[in-house]
């Protein structure tokens, strides 16, 4: 088979990390690259703990419930620089539009990304626009790239999670990945399911008001709550123990993964943070969380417990232990 | 208001079969199950890690699509080559590797490869597309054999002349009776397929208890079925109770699914069978009667099943007939791994070597 | 190879039928079955009914594991 690009490739599992190390890092390796997080740290001058982050959009629908691919292109920079520690300020965006897509769209996305912008308090600064022919894009794509600065202090890292941390995840997972497959697939089945397209940089100001003492914060999107955890199982070399009775998941999420033969575990997120914490600071944070709008069914769903080896590990229903992998690529409903 | 489904997730409940189960003390017993909903439940529910290592649980050939010969696939992507055909599948079909390619690279260069969730909506894309041939993938154990058949009944009822279906279904009943008859084996009890029972009874398993003295359970899949049923067998292999228990009762009737049978016999007809990494099991598998060629791709397109050697250093033979584990294998997790899987039980994702890798093998401190 | 959960019979028009699990519904074929009513709880499988549950068994059986849970195994 010819060397080629596969869907396998975009879904944020092995293998895009594999094509991560093997392409992108080879040729543009540097320091703050290896570094592995969401964000870029930089120190220019005399500004230091300035972050820089990118993003691409290229969701199908374009408009879903509980979003459009506007929204989500500025939630989702935001929400790379929040985890960061930093204050979102600027954004950058640019937009790939097919011949043909509607003006009158276009512009409802353009509001939605406004009205995203103003309530996380950062500015849309810069932009650009082309336009390809028809059948050269699928309607529009969007990137967003933004900047914000990590107050003095903080230090969140996917290389910091330590032994002892709990882990919290601020609501029910898999939302967002469930109603893009329901809206996308025609797999005939319906439910009310919206996605959680949210930002949240109000979500951890409110924490940060609290402690300085936050260890890591992601937002697990593509491939889910299972593959950022691996992810940071990997950056802080340590065995993570989740409870799946813990697990805050809709019910309707969960009946379409069951009917589907899928895990809400690898589903995408696009409103949701997870947390690493000193185990004695993990009520008080979790309240905070509670306490704001995006983050009302915050959980804390397990722990750091062990040093040395990257592994990920689920604590069963039954009471039996057994292993959260990577995907290579991403799930597929199936039949058996 | 019950749903039937959170009753048998109790987590109170498993946790004291499990704390029964462990008390286990008897001599070493070996349990097959053989059905992949049963080999992924069990390794979600990370049974293994809690039971004593006195009760094996091995997995049978129990996934359709790792018994599948790597041929079939080359037919499937070749027939995806074709402009004028739109291959329709089940997701689990996707990722299999053929000699060549996959589905999903055909799908990534271009080729028309939809995926269904069911042979329904395969027919459905026919009607919408009269000038397109529709080739559903016909894979699948007696559970689904009947949707297939349904499949191929409407499209001729309608009329409908461009849907066909590339046949490799497969029973489960011989494949039981070799596995049971294995000396060298040595199963003591067998977890038998709920929903495979839905549709033909439990007839033939009983029988097969009796005759070959084997305990069996025929088990549901939530996980307060598959441990009540283990802990039923457990009990029965311990007392020489050779009798098939239905534990799944609720569903599973003893004269099955009729409607769902005739329509079977209707369409399809049994015949032998290849299953990958086994070899051919007489009367193991179906195909389409004369009457219903005109459905049938393998006539339609000409296609001639070839018979590829497994790779070299591959295990699938003896881990699919639950002989060796996928941890024996050299391959398992260095070569082969779901990304590029070299051998059937690790093609699909509730292959064994797919659970064991997704899931651990229960050895886990 | 068996996938397949138990769905209520919300709605039934001619051979389809619309069923309804954890909040999710979906319009399959029952053409499988016979005597299929509305309220019935249906096991799904590949877009088809392919058996009607009996209630009556699997009460039987929940009052078993709720037995269990209250006394334990015995």
């Amino acid at each position: 088979m010819e060397n080629i690009i596969t869907l396998a490739h975009g879904s944020g599992g092995s293998a895009t990390l594999r094509l991560i190390d093997q392409v992108f890092k080879k040729h543009f390796n540097n320091d703050i690259l290896s570094m592995g997080d969401d964000c870029a740290r930089l120190n220019i001058g005399n500004a230091k703990n300035i972050v820089f982050t990118t993003d691409s959009f290229v969701v199908t629908p374009i408009f879903f419930k509980g979003g459009n691919i506007g929204k989500l292109a500025v939630c989702g920079t935001v929400n790379d620089i929040a985890t960061s520690g930093a204050t979102p300020l600027y954004l950058s965006c640019g937009f790939i539009i097919e011949e043909g897509f509607s003006i009158d769209e276009l512009e409802e996305i353009v509001e939605s990304m406004s009205n995203t912008a103003r309530e996380c308090g950062v500015q849309i600064v810069t932009g650009d626009t082309k336009v390809v022919q028809k059948g050269a894009a699928d309607k529009i794509f969007i990137n967003t790239s933004g900047i914000g600065i990590v107050p003095d202090g903080i230090n969140i890292s996917g290389r910091n999670a330590k032994v002892g941390d709990k882990i919290i995840i601020s609501g029910t997972i898999g939302d967002h990945g469930s109603c893009i497959l329901l809206e996308r697939e025609n797999m005939g089945l319906q439910a009310k399911i919206k996605s959680d397209c949210a930002p949240l940089s109000s979500l951890v100001q409110d924490m940060l008001k609290i402690t300085s003492e936050i260890h890591v914060l992601r937002d697990p999107t593509r491939g889910g709550v299972a593959t950022t955890l691996n992810e940071i199982a990997a950056q802080s070399k340590v065995t993570i123990l989740i409870h799946e009775d813990k697990l805050p998941v809709k019910l309707e999420v969960q009946g379409v993964c069951e009917l589907l033969g899928m895990d809400p575990l690898y589903m995408a997120n696009e409103g949701k943070l997870l947390c690493f914490v000193p185990a004695e600071k993990a009520d008080v944070i979790l309240n905070t969380i509670r306490g704001n709008k995006y983050g009302e069914n915050a959980q804390i769903i397990g722990e750091v417990v062990k040093a040395g080896e990257p592994k990920v590990l689920l604590h069963a229903l039954s009471g039996g232990i057994r292993i959260i992998n990577l995907l290579a690529g991403d799930q597929l409903p199936r039949i058996c | 208001m019950t749903n039937y489904i959170d009753e048998f997730r109790d987590k109170v409940v498993m946790q004291k079969i499990v704390e029964r189960l462990c008390t286990y003390s008897g001599r070493n017993i070996k349990i097959m199950e053989v059905c992949g909903t049963h080999t992924m439940a069990i390794s979600r529910l990370g049974l293994r890690s809690l039971l004593p290592k006195s009760i094996e649980l091995l997995s049978g050939p129990g996934c359709p699509v790792c018994v599948t010969p790597t041929s079939y696939i080359d037919s499937a992507t070749e027939l995806a080559d074709n402009k004028d055909i739109i291959v329709t599948t089940f997701g689990d079909m996707m990722r299999i590797p053929g000699n060549e390619s996959t589905l999903l690279y055909k799908k990534a260069k271009g080729c028309n490869v939809q995926m269904v969730y069911s042979p329904l909506n395969a027919v459905d894309l026919a009607r919408e597309n009269p000038n397109k041939e529709v080739v559903f993938l016909s894979v699948g154990f007696e559970t689904t054999t009947p949707v297939i058949a349904l499949s191929v009944y409407k499209a001729k009822s309608e009329g409908i002349k461009n849907y066909s279906v590339l046949t490799a279904n497969k029973t489960m009943p011989e494949a039981i009776k070799t596995l049971a008859g294995d000396e060298e084996l040595a199963i003591d009890g067998f977890i038998y397929p709920g929903h495979v029972c839905a549709i033909i009874g439990t007839d033939f398993f009983s029988y097969l208890s009796y005759n070959m003295e084997k305990a069996g359970v025929v088990a549901g899949f939530e996980p307060l079925d598959i441990l009540y049923s283990i802990n039923t067998l457990v009990k029965n292999i311990t007392e020489d109770n050779y009798i098939l228990e239905n534990m799944y009762s609720r569903i599973v009737k003893k004269e099955g699914n009729i409607k769902a049978q005739q329509k079977v016999f209707e369409i399809f007809e049994p015949n032998d069978a290849v299953w990958r990494g086994i070899g051919m099991i007489p009367n193991s598998g179906m195909g389409l009667r004369d009457e219903y060629e005109k459905f049938d791709a393998a006539k339609k397109f000409n296609i001639k099943l070839k018979v590829s050697p497994e790779p070299k250093g591959c295990l699938c033979g003896e881990v699919l007939k639950g002989k060796k584990r996928p941890s024996d294998c050299k391959l398992f997790k260095t070569r082969c791994t779901p990304e590029n899987p070299v051998g059937a039980c690790m093609v699909s994702s509730e292959g064994t070597c797919a659970a064991y890798y997704k899931y651990g093998d229960g050895q886990i401190s | 190879m068996c996938l397949g959960l138990p769905a209520k019979v919300v709605s039934i028009d001619g051979n389809n039928s619309t069923v309804e699990m954890m909040g999710v519904t979906s319009t399959i074929s029952i053409e499988l079955l016979e005597n299929v009513k509305v309220g019935d709880f249906v096991l799904v499988h590949a877009g088809c009914a392919i058996q009607i549950l009996d209630e009556e068994d699997a009460l039987k059986t929940i009052e078993i594991f709720n037995e269990i849970r209250e006394l334990g195994m015995r």
